[in-house]
């Protein structure tokens, strides 16, 4: 899994039919030790009611397709988790309810 | 597979992988001699643990659909999986880590 902060979505509206209703997510990865924007982006299916702002951990390759929503689908990053808290070596780098 | 220093954790109580009582490392990739530090430096993911690390450790870390074939993580959404604690590293006859414990 990535850690990413969502920066924005994306809206398509003529795409294959097994992605309709997917929300589709920009999500530019982080790098933990300093919790700051790499510059990558990726565009992940929502899997958890992810917001613009939100740290996440997303699900590359196969195991993207591993969830509810996108079971069977043609998915390859999705977003599996809002992260709450982050820590490197026991010190605090990251928490929701202070971001 | 490929040598990891468990750096942090990361929890994520909202989630979509349905794996119960689930741990989150982040590890971070290093040569083999377990350094983490420097221009060699790797990428620093994050990973389920199935064995029990603690931060500090040096670890195996596999990535892709190989994650999925053990009983907890069979057909969840996971693609970095800590699968062993590093005991030692050999390169060529010469000790290039050992464990302190």
């Amino acid at each position: 899994m990535v850690l990413g902060r969502v920066t924005g979505s994306v809206v398509s509206s003529h795409k294959e039919k097994l992605l309709e209703g997917s929300t589709f997510l920009i999500v530019e990865k982080l790098d933990p030790m300093t919790m700051t924007g790499s510059g990558d982006y990726v565009i992940a299916i929502d899997g958890v009611g992810a917001g613009v702002g939100e740290v996440v951990l997303y699900v590359s390759g196969s195991s993207a397709r591993m969830t509810a929503v996108t079971q069977g689908r043609p998915a390859d990053a999705t977003i599996t988790g809002i992260v709450d808290l982050v820590s490197v070596s026991g010190n605090e780098v990251y928490r929701k309810d202070k971001a | 597979m490929t040598i990891c220093r468990v750096v942090g954790t990361v929890v994520a109580s909202e989630r979509a992988d349905e794996i119960d009582g689930a741990t989150f490392f982040l590890v971070r990739e290093t040569d083999t001699t377990g350094t983490a530090d420097g221009s060699a430096a790797g990428a620093t993911l994050i990973a389920l643990d199935a064995v029990q690390a603690g931060e500090g450790d040096l670890v195996l870390v596999a990535q892709g659909s190989s994650c999925r074939q053990i009983m907890d993580t069979r057909d969840k959404a996971v693609d970095a999986l800590i699968v062993g604690i590093i005991d030692l590293v050999d390169e060529g006859g010469t000790l290039r880590y050992r464990s302190a414990s």
